[in-house]
């Protein structure tokens, strides 16, 4: 077992769906406790969605969920009963983070605002994530991290040239954003340890979503210019794209910056009469023909699987890659060796892959510690271990609802 | 109080971006940056946390200063505006690390510094004698942060690749794009700012061990794999039940049942973003699209009286996500995007417009946030408008100090004040090639 980062810190997370949990696997894999505040009356939205085991629904068969919540325990409240917010006043004392990911004025409704907070646990650290952040006239606009595909102009750039945009199938800066927001809350927790201050983060989806297309703003910004979607092609380079290769649905990339690459590429692949075509001597006559350079190289691709075409040009140096789809992922012996997958025996999925961290660190190395929780898993262990609470006041909870 | 009050009440004043605040997390420490295109985005975010980001370039600047956009088109490498967003609060200095007078300078930096980001192709450092076994022993609370497409192990480590092959290779081009058409990119190269950012959040982790621990370690980012954390269910699927997620176009797959969602609309006058979605988190949504067809005289008598409590997306079948998407297709015709979100925010639906670079600098939202930052470039004789905080931290504001560096700006401040080289010294580093 490696050293654990976050031994101790106790976080308390109040959010669903995807932005807000993943960030808080940052803490989780590197050894934090990371309770989730479910319910059976509203269970996170990833636990209603496939791929369930069997592809028979269930809220802990559903892989969606799972697959990023290693390492958490869960617990089972209704925050619409009296003792059940009495529990969750419990976990705030007892945490050093709370997180929410719900929109604006959900957890004002239960009176779990910052201020209330402070009020339970002075040196609370608390990180709301949401799509357009707490304050502003759109601040209470429901919903999910696809909208903001759309808000933030990302789908503009996702499409061929004179084509209507194709926007993206994932929710983008669901993803994007918890890099960003664990960058800031570690820096907090640290911050805290130092000075014993706690204090409230505020994360715009929208504003983290912006971060990854500076360039573009700030050309507006300067020039006027509005970037538009250019296919795959990228106007420092040719060939640059995407071709056709052996089988259904198979393609490979390639991508050549300069000259001396290009006739490198053109012997590895032994096209040496395209050497001499004046159309395609340097970058600039390349840009011009790239119809006709793509066509010729998708002709030899297409001979080829697309495995062959990227280890044949990878020996020479030539930049390019396969467009894996998820069981070429799954197999992907790069991925197999960084161990970006975790793989274990969950007890309702059973042999199940986890997503892992996509960095390796050299002393302090994440891993697979806890099976993703079944809903209210940890309710009991919480409730009794963490919390202190009776057996006799746990039993009556249980008879009350409380937990459902 | 109101919701909105409370929520605004629990906030600080608007000093997020100050202009430089003693209370600031990474205040008081200093990272060297090595990085090419690849790591600059991690820089920046250490840099807007509090950090003393010391950008090196090579003599003569980086090679992606010579790629665009510039500002009015200047095709000048201090006019770029790549390089402007993503070093913005960074000092810059030139050095160069494969002479030996310039490893021994950044040798003494290392003793100086907190956190190296490099972005080279592994291997490289270590042909230099600058291994992070070397840095640790010469600071063993370095924490040293390498970003290349596969990371520093695996059979892919030396593997060439730009944007469109980590995209390619993390999957999520694959799902991205038309059915009848290629695998897609998104035109803006995004592959290595994922990276970089995980690379910024995994130095925060190290970064806290090493405070709590006194060790610092090295980081190991691979861009394939923080590609692949932006596939959302694809992995799961084809695991739990070896169904291959693949592309549909503008629609949303592989949620619920068989069935795809539309995601993307025309309206009058450009595209909106919206989806159908059932269960409790759906049936406001819903219900208020319908009324609002019903005030327009559009809806459909099967959606009427249509039980959205008891819509599944689970059961649903495409033909009947087919039927209500005709007349919600109608509805989104009728109105530019703007009359469509001005309509979502006061009916509480969500939709979004998609909007254009324009629309972003003039949105209210944006603006009441007070978001844009406006940075001096005195040798330009302007201010650029750039986009502001990632996080707002109610008691550690990030901050804005400086425009990017341009090339060699702070050679003096680094070379001359702080490691105490005279005049005469520098001249002749210069003229050796080493800065």
């Amino acid at each position: 077992m490696s050293k654990r980062v976050f031994e101790g810190i106790k976080v308390v997370d109040f959010g669903w769906a995807i932005a807000g949990p993943l960030t808080l696997k940052y803490l989780a894999d590197y050894g934090a406790k990371v309770i989730c505040i479910e319910s059976l009356q509203r269970p996170d939205l990833l636990r209603t969605a496939t791929p369930y085991k069997n592809e028979t629904p269930g809220v802990d068969r559903a892989g969606y969920f799972a697959y990023f919540a290693a390492n958490k325990l869960s617990i089972s409240i209704n925050l619409n009963k009296h003792e059940g917010l009495e529990i969750a006043r419990k976990l705030i004392s007892w945490a050093d983070i709370i997180a929410d990911s719900h929109r604006p004025g959900v957890m004002e409704r239960w009176h779990l605002g910052y201020d209330d907070l402070k009020k339970i646990k002075p040196d609370i650290i608390m990180i709301r994530n949401s799509n357009q952040g707490l304050t502003g006239p759109a601040a209470t606009h429901p919903g999910l991290g696809n909208h903001i595909n759309g808000l933030s102009g990302i789908v503009n750039y996702v499409g061929w040239p004179e084509q209507e945009p194709i926007s993206l199938m994932v929710a983008y800066s669901d993803y994007l954003v918890p890099h960003f927001a664990a960058a800031a809350l570690i820096g907090a927790l640290d911050f805290r340890r130092k000075t014993g201050k706690g204090q409230l983060l505020d994360i715009s989806q929208f504003e983290v979503g912006l971060q990854l297309l500076s360039p573009a703003l700030v050309n507006y910004a300067s020039n006027k210019t509005e970037e538009k979607a250019k296919g795959n092609s990228c106007e420092f380079a040719a060939p640059h794209g995407v071709y056709r290769c052996k089988g259904d649905d198979r393609w490979c990339t390639i991508s050549i910056f300069d000259d001396a690459k290009w006739q490198v590429f053109c012997r590895t692949i032994g096209k040496t009469e395209w050497l001499i075509k004046p159309e395609f001597a340097n970058l600039d006559s390349r840009k011009v023909n790239e119809v006709l350079l793509n066509n010729l190289i998708e002709q030899w691709t297409v001979q080829h699987e697309a495995e062959e075409v990227v280890k044949l040009l990878q020996q020479a140096g030539i930049s390019s890659g396969v467009v894996q789809n998820a069981k070429d992922l799954y197999n992907d012996i790069q991925l197999k060796e960084r161990e970006c997958f975790w793989v274990s025996d969950h007890k309702e999925l059973g042999r199940f892959s986890y997503l892992g961290q996509p960095s390796n660190l050299s002393t302090t190395k994440a891993e697979l510690y806890r099976d993703a929780p079944c809903l209210g898993e940890h309710t009991e262990y919480i409730c009794r271990e963490l919390l202190g609470i009776t057996q006799e006041e746990y039993d009556k909870y249980l008879v009350e609802g409380v937990f459902e | 109080m109101k919701i909105d009050e409370q929520i605004t009440s629990a906030l600080f004043e608007k000093e997020h971006l100050s202009m430089g605040t003693e209370k600031e997390i990474l205040n008081s420490y200093r990272v060297l940056d090595l990085t090419d295109d690849k790591g600059f985005l991690c820089g920046k975010i250490l840099a807007d946390l509090g950090a003393d980001v010391i950008k090196i370039e090579k003599p003569g600047g980086d090679i992606s200063r010579g790629r665009g956009p510039f500002y009015h088109e200047i095709k000048d490498p201090e006019k770029n505006l790549y390089w402007f967003a993503y070093n913005l609060n960074k000092r810059g200095i030139t050095l160069n690390i494969e002479k030996e007078k310039g490893r021994q300078i950044f040798i003494k930096l290392v003793q100086t510094a907190d956190f190296v980001i490099e972005s080279f192709k592994p291997g490289y450092l270590d042909k230099l004698d600058l291994s992070y076994l070397k840095l640790n022993q010469i600071n063993p609370r370095i924490v040293m942060t390498s970003i290349t497409p596969y990371g520093q192990t695996g059979p892919y480590k030396q593997y060439e690749a730009s944007d469109i092959d980590v995209m390619a290779m993390g999957g999520l081009m694959y799902i991205t794009g038309n059915p009848e058409q290629p695998p897609l990119r998104i035109s803006l190269p995004q592959s290595f700012l994922l990276a970089s950012a995980h690379g910024a959040a995994a130095s925060m982790v190290a970064h806290f061990y090493r405070e709590t621990s006194g060790e610092g370690q090295h980081v190991d980012v691979s861009a394939q794999e923080c590609v692949l954390w932006e596939i959302a269910n694809a992995i799961p699927l084809w695991t739990l039940n070896q169904n291959i997620l693949r592309r549909v176009g503008s629609y949303m797959s592989g949620r619920w049942a068989d069935t795809k969602q539309r995601l993307l609309w025309r309206c009058k006058n450009g595209y909106v973003l919206f989806y159908i979605l059932g269960g409790a988190f759906g049936v406001k949504t819903n219900r208020a699209i319908v009324k609002w067809m019903e005030e327009e005289n559009i809806a459909p008598e099967y959606l009427k009286d249509f039980n959205w409590d008891a819509f599944d997306m689970a059961t649903q079948t495409q033909e009947m996500q087919d039927q209500i998407e005709i007349p919600i297709n109608k509805l989104f015709t009728m109105f530019t995007k703007e009359e469509l979100y001005d309509q979502a925010l006061k009916r509480g639906i969500m939709l979004c417009p998609v909007n254009t670079s324009k629309d972003i600098l003039e949105n209210t939202q944006l603006k009441d946030r007070e978001f844009w930052l406006d940075v001096e470039h005195p040798e330009l004789g302007t201010k650029i408008r750039y986009p502001g905080a990632f996080a707002r931290l109610s008691e550690t504001p990030l901050s804005i100090k400086r425009r990017a560096p341009m090339i060699g700006e702070h050679n003096s401040e680094i070379y001359h004040d702080e490691l105490g080289f005279s005049g005469s010294e520098l001249k002749d580093l210069q003229s050796i090639g080493v800065i």
